[in-house]
């Protein structure tokens, strides 16, 4: 199986057996490099998907929560050599496949190549690049000749043309930010939210997440049906940050 | 497909960069997340548009000469000429309403944004007078403005805080990140992000996705075509050197530009130095960057192997950050410009010699293009040189009163 398929599996399977996919996002590195094995190995025992945040000095598309966490995790060292180590030790030990988001520049100083190299032996499937629109996707050309999912990003104000080709170049899911605004926001109505997905999932031949301000079982209730996973990212890092469990979180959240 | 030097620097003075997706040869582009794309679409299609139309250049002209005072002086310097043995000549910028050329490129966003229909703008600033000109130009045309600025700047440059309140400007000042222009950068986007549809971000500098580079360096051309025409009708030659100071390099850009065609005018370029060539001690991004991307654009950039971005020093705000635009990038990837680190002191001897023999007391950040101007002619007797004095230092005063501060106390315990 080609490690982009490996990711879109796992999402109609969650959403097979639950209704809806839970795709979780860890910040490698939070609260301490020593802590977050533990953490990721939580978060892969009860979701479908992990994405591993790759922290970047400058995260122009994250709210508060994500950029503290990024902070932090780079005060504690959370490199990409040191990330894809930590990784790769813990290769066949976790229950979900991985995939890296990050923003572009720390990508480019590891090197793509480099990446679409050691990606399989840290079981990396795929990337999510927030500043990498489709036009660019070519930058991405070694991550997609590996046939590593490269998630596609759209947005409420994505106009048709664009959703389509974007939907067209994602491999893996369609990672559908469900309101405008930075991560961590939640502020559009349901009615919009649900017109908005049903327009991107009848655009995408591969399943269709929403994320950005999912924080609690009411938001993925809502989105059942509509969409087939949602993405818990800042609501996770704060119980992380607070010393809750990542585990207990993402149960009660599904 | 162009890919020499020769070709990319002649495709730029034909107008050719940056090509359809941003691109001046390899620097450049559109960086940024989805949710932006349409905003930057829109704004392409505008300012293309209004490019395009007598009308624009019409009303723009207008608020040039009768707002602005455009053409600004060009004049030489007599006693500074002496002092150097060379002909020195100041392309006065900091003639320009509100004290900096940082105007030019207020006054042409905030028309297309009114065109466009924006029912408000948002902004960054380092040193202030982007964020000055940009409360003063949205007071012109009628539109409300937030301007992003770093805790640490709010602080250095607190006159101009006070003048963009004044204009009617909310002023948010930023703590996250490192408190400066880089931060502010950052949260002016994040507003962005979150208000999409109607919000127009006036960027100030040649830096950011694009159209940014491509429309700040069109709106300020007008530095370049006024200087070269005024040398050949004040001094009746080019100079053999012209100067400007290079942060994201919006002035330098705009400058350069009026002479990128004429080989026999060599073009310089100031970085801020800041206190030392180590990291963190400076913000000369072409002295010590490698490639990256940073704020939607591909550039130079100070950055650690992990593709971090640096921290930055220098007494200038307005030179205080970590990139350069991408024009500049292929400039010096071509060979058409060279940049040079000027130290903070070498700036600020500069600043106090302009001041103290011509009557004219510059801004830090072109007080760097002065000190560099210095440095070139030394070898070269006679030489004429054009500097672009791109600000005034009404806005330096806290800074400028610190150092004398610590000058008393130095001496004082000496």
């Amino acid at each position: 199986m080609r490690a982009h398929e490996r990711i879109s599996d796992a999402i109609a399977k969650g959403r097979d057996t639950h209704g809806i996919a839970l795709v979780a996002y860890v910040t490698a590195g939070f609260p301490t490099m020593d802590a977050f094995p533990g953490i990721l190995a939580d978060a892969c025992a009860h979701a479908d998907v992990v994405e591993v945040g790759i922290p970047f000095s400058n995260p122009i598309a994250d709210g508060g929560t994500l950029q503290a966490t990024s902070r932090v995790a780079l005060e504690h060292g959370a490199t990409m050599p040191a990330i894809m180590d930590e990784l790769r030790g813990m290769h066949g030990s976790l229950d979900a496949p991985l995939l890296l988001m990050g923003y572009l520049n720390p990508l480019l100083a590891y090197g793509l190549d480099r990446l679409a190299t050691d990606a399989e032996s840290a079981g990396v499937n795929g990337v999510i690049v927030p500043d990498l629109p489709p036009e660019s996707l070519e930058v991405a050309r070694p991550i997609i000749d590996a046939r590593l999912a490269t998630i596609g990003m759209v947005s409420p104000v994505t106009h048709e043309d664009r959703l389509q080709s974007i939907v067209e170049r994602a491999s893996g899911f369609v990672y559908a930010v469900a309101s405008v605004g930075v991560t961590g926001q939640h502020r559009n109505d349901q009615a919009d939210i649900t017109a908005y997905l049903q327009r991107v999932r009848e655009a995408s031949p591969i399943p269709v997440c929403a994320g950005f301000g999912i924080r609690e079982k009411a938001h993925v209730d809502a989105l059942r049906g509509a969409c087939d996973g949602v993405i818990v990212g800042s609501a996770l890092m704060e119980a992380v940050g607070e010393g809750r469990s990542v585990g207990d979180l993402l149960r009660l959240l599904r | 497909m162009t890919t020499t030097s020769t070709d990319l620097l002649q495709a730029l003075i034909e107008g050719a960069l940056p090509d359809s997706n941003g691109f001046f040869g390899p620097f450049g582009g559109r960086f940024v997340p989805e949710t932006l794309v349409p905003a930057l679409e829109r704004f392409e299609a505008g300012a293309r548009e209004a490019l395009a139309d007598p009308m624009f250049h019409t009303e723009l002209r207008q608020h040039q000469e009768g707002w602005v005072g455009r053409p600004t002086p060009l004049a030489f310097a007599p006693r500074l000429s002496a002092a150097w043995n060379a002909q020195v000549w100041l392309k006065r910028e900091d003639l320009a309403h509100t004290g900096a050329h940082k105007i030019n490129n207020a006054l042409g966003q905030a028309l297309i944004a009114r065109r466009i229909g924006a029912e408000r703008v948002v902004a960054e600033t380092g040193a202030g007078q982007h964020g000055v000109a940009t409360a003063a130009a949205c007071a012109r045309v009628g539109l409300p403005c937030i301007v992003y600025m770093g805790s640490k700047d709010v602080e250095r440059q607190a006159p101009n805080v006070v003048r963009m309140r004044r204009m009617g400007a909310e002023v948010r000042p930023v703590t996250t990140g490192d408190a400066t222009l880089r931060a502010a950068v950052d949260e002016a986007i994040r507003h962005w992000v979150g208000y999409p549809e109607g919000t127009h971000y006036i960027l100030g500098s040649a830096v950011g996705p694009h159209p940014f580079p491509w429309i700040v360096r069109e709106f300020q051309k007008v530095i370049g075509v006024e200087s070269r025409r005024q040398m050949l009708e004040k001094a009746h030659r080019l100079p053999d050197v012209a100067v400007a100071c290079v942060g994201g390099g919006s002035n330098a850009v705009g400058f350069y530009h009026g002479f990128l065609a004429d080989a026999s005018v060599e073009l310089h370029g100031a970085e801020a130095g800041g206190v030392g060539a180590h990291v963190g001690q400076h913000a000369a991004t072409m002295s010590g960057g490698t490639p990256g991307v940073l704020h939607g654009s591909r550039s130079m950039l100070l950055q650690d192997e992990h593709g971090q971005v640096s921290d930055t020093q220098s007494v200038s705000a307005g030179l205080d950050y970590p990139a350069i635009g991408p024009e500049h990038a292929l400039l010096a990837h071509v060979g058409r410009v060279a940049y040079h680190a000027v130290r903070d002191d070498e700036a600020i001897t500069a600043l106090d010699e302009l001041s103290r023999l011509e009557g004219i007391l510059p801004a830090v950040e072109p007080s760097h293009a002065l000190a560099l101007a210095k440095h070139l002619v030394r070898d070269r007797p006679g030489a004429t040189v054009l500097v672009n004095v791109c600000g005034r230092g009404d806005k330096d005063m806290p800074i400028l009163t610190r150092l004398a501060d610590e000058h008393a106390q130095s001496e004082g315990s000496a």
